[in-house]
């Protein structure tokens, strides 16, 4: 009888599960203080996450822009400064909320160090933010009066806004870049051990997410090269995180599993139909529209993903005792032959 | 200190601060092995600090009801029953089971041999390592953390903004912001009390002199001979922990005796900074970077339109 069979949702599950098991590590003997976590989780909440993308889409927006500026494409111009300028605004404004005393932000500013990677992108951000803002500024100029003081602004603004944009576009990657060492500097198993990808993977959710501002901000006409970009962004940033989701052992585990592999796999779902659809129809402005917006959200879900994922690792012994075990033993079985 | 390797910073990280003529390095030596988990100096500690309660918590898995170091506790003394007789040489690591809450009699003990276990009690004091490549000094970007002359490492209050990098860059989750407060806090090793020749305030409390504090290559030698004595005494599982100056964070200012695996008592067994792996991580940053402006080259030269 047909009513034996389960229902769908739950041969789905099964299905799911049974496929999942294959693919996770078998679970290893490990010994624990009563299964408390040996590391404090990040105290960092979700501001942090939200900059991780915000600061891409920064970084990202201004390269469109300094391309725009240098090929002679105003409106691709335009749309990047302006991004740039409003996610280096809530960049800022995000950061200094997640501080514990949010008055005290200027502390930052007492030092440059560089063993901390938060100084050093505390100073990437405070020689980018400037120019960014400037080269958004320099935008209002054909609104201005053509006489009076305003008229002489008119006429300053737009070479100084291409010094700026320039400098802008000179400092963009290291601001989408440096946050992957923010995260991988720390005792947090699957951000430590991932610190040789997840500067890529940034870096190419930073393309991309600049590409999703010129393919909604900009008529399909001028759209070709953030069309070209959205696809080398999504190539950096699919092959990255494949790393991170397959080449860390154990820890490749919290980038798979729960919240974090859910965020993650939206975002590479979100990071393929934004691609396809800008490739495939990007000169229709509705699809061009859609398909910047799956970017955009494709890389909110990316940074979600891998901060999540951090966080996870960090509260579960098992991620911090295992790995290190390995590694103990490694090392013990390198030395016993040299007695 | 990304590559400390300079042989005199990393026996004396005070120096390779920038202090000259420091004073000798000082430390803590836990002996856990004559631990009785009376933590008179998680109280001791707290008076002499003025470390706020972190209130009334009843963890339900032992005598412990601290659970772990916090920005409200500077010491924590675990509490580990396990199964087993004290001193069995073919003792493997366990871990810990709760044996149910203490009676006025050890466990097991009904007046016949019927229902009779063996078991023992592991106590240990934990506090923070003040290591010599410290991970929360490293990457603190306010200047808030220091290392001190006595080659501590010390939060400043006034300067702290909280930004809570200290805490995910600790290797052991010592580091720890308090919620009401915004800031880090941590064990300053009694800065206060040690810059005026007296003893930190839990070591002074000790009663077993189970925590010692002095000159840290005294209480080196100190703990090799301890550790040779027990093993002359048939204990030969005791060990030390973080003494080593070649171990991933250059040796622990204040290290331990422990009976069993580090991990029975919520210690990773192998720690490292993470800066150690700084340069590299630059490095793939860098490469990271040069594909992003690649790709925008690309982007714009790749095609006409």
């Amino acid at each position: 009888m047909s009513s034996q069979r389960p229902p769908v949702g739950e041969r789905f599950r099964r299905f799911r599960d049974r496929r999942d098991a294959g693919l996770t590590v078998p679970p290893a003997e490990f010994t624990s203080y009563y299964g408390r976590p040996i590391l404090k989780p990040p105290v960092w909440t979700w501001e942090i996450a939200a900059y991780l993308f915000t600061g891409g889409l920064a970084a990202g927006s201004s390269l469109l822009a300094a391309g725009g500026q240098l090929t002679g494409r105003p409106a691709v111009r335009r749309a990047g400064r302006v991004a740039a300028l409003a996610a280096v605004t809530a960049s800022t404004g995000l950061l200094v909320k997640d501080l514990g005393r949010p008055e005290r932000f200027h502390h930052m500013l007492r030092v440059a160090k560089p063993t901390s990677p938060m100084s050093v992108g505390t100073w990437i951000l405070a020689a980018y933010g400037p120019a960014a803002g400037l080269a958004a500024i320099a935008e209002v100029a054909p609104l201005l009066p053509r006489r009076g003081p305003l008229g002489l602004a008119r006429r300053v603004l737009p070479p100084v806004g291409r010094v700026a944009g320039l400098a802008a576009a000179a400092t963009a990657p290291a601001l989408g870049t440096y946050t992957g060492v923010l995260l991988a500097d720390t005792a947090v198993p699957s951000w430590h051990e991932a610190y040789p990808h997840l500067p890529l993977v940034f870096a190419g959710s930073a393309l991309a997410s600049g590409a999703g501002v010129g393919l909604i901000a900009v008529p399909p006409a001028q759209a070709g090269p953030a069309r070209r970009m959205a696809v080398v962004g999504a190539a950096l940033e699919l092959y990255g995180a494949h790393q991170l989701e397959s080449r860390l052992g154990l820890l490749s585990e919290p980038y798979r599993t729960g919240r974090a592999g859910w965020l993650l796999r939206a975002g590479r779902a979100l990071t393929a139909a934004g691609v396809a659809g800008a490739v495939l129809a990007g000169r229709n402005r509705s699809v061009a529209v859609l398909s910047g917006a799956a970017l955009l959200a494709a890389s909110v879900a990316t940074r979600f993903g891998v901060f999540r994922a951090g966080v996870a690792s960090a509260r579960d012994p098992r991620y911090t005792v295992l790995p290190q075990r390995e590694r103990l033993e490694r090392r013990r079985a390198g030395e016993t032959p040299q007695r | 200190m990304v590559d400390g390797d300079d042989r005199s910073e990393r026996r004396d990280p005070a120096t390779g601060a920038g202090w000259v003529d420091a004073p000798p390095r000082m430390g803590f030596f836990t002996d856990t092995s004559v631990c009785i988990g009376c933590k008179a100096c998680e109280v001791a500690c707290k008076e002499w600090n003025g470390v706020p309660t972190s209130g009334l918590d009843l963890l339900g898995m032992s005598y412990d009801n601290t659970g772990a170091l916090t920005a409200n506790s500077w010491r924590h003394v675990a509490f580990i029953e396990q199964p087993r007789p004290a001193g069995d040489p073919e003792a493997s690591s366990a871990g810990s089971q709760f044996l149910g809450m203490p009676e006025p009699g050890p466990p097991g003990r009904t007046g016949s041999a019927e229902g009779r276990s063996d078991f023992r009690w592991l106590m240990m004091s934990d506090v923070c390592k003040h290591c010599t490549q410290a991970g929360c000094l490293d990457v603190c970007p306010t200047g808030a953390l220091f290392r001190t002359e006595f080659g501590t490492v010390v939060v400043q209050e006034d300067i702290c903004n909280g930004c809570g990098y200290c805490v995910s860059a600790c290797p052991y989750g010592v580091i720890d912001r308090r919620v009401d407060d915004g800031r880090v806090w941590k064990c300053t090793l009694c800065y206060d009390r040690i810059g005026a020749g007296l003893t930190p305030a839990c070591a002074q409390a000790c009663p077993t002199e189970s925590i010692q504090y002095g000159p840290l290559d005294e209480l080196r030698e100190r703990a090799a001979t301890r550790v040779a004595t027990l093993h002359e005494r048939g204990v030969p599982e005791a060990r030390l922990y973080g003494h080593d100056p070649d171990d991933g964070v250059g040796g622990d200012g204040a290290f331990f005796l422990l009976l069993d695996e580090p991990e029975v008592y919520g210690l990773p067994p192998d720690p490292q900074v993470p800066t150690r792996d700084l340069p590299n991580m630059w490095k793939r940053a860098g490469v990271a970077a040069l594909a992003m402006a690649a790709g925008a080259v690309v982007a714009f030269l790749g095609g006409k339109r």
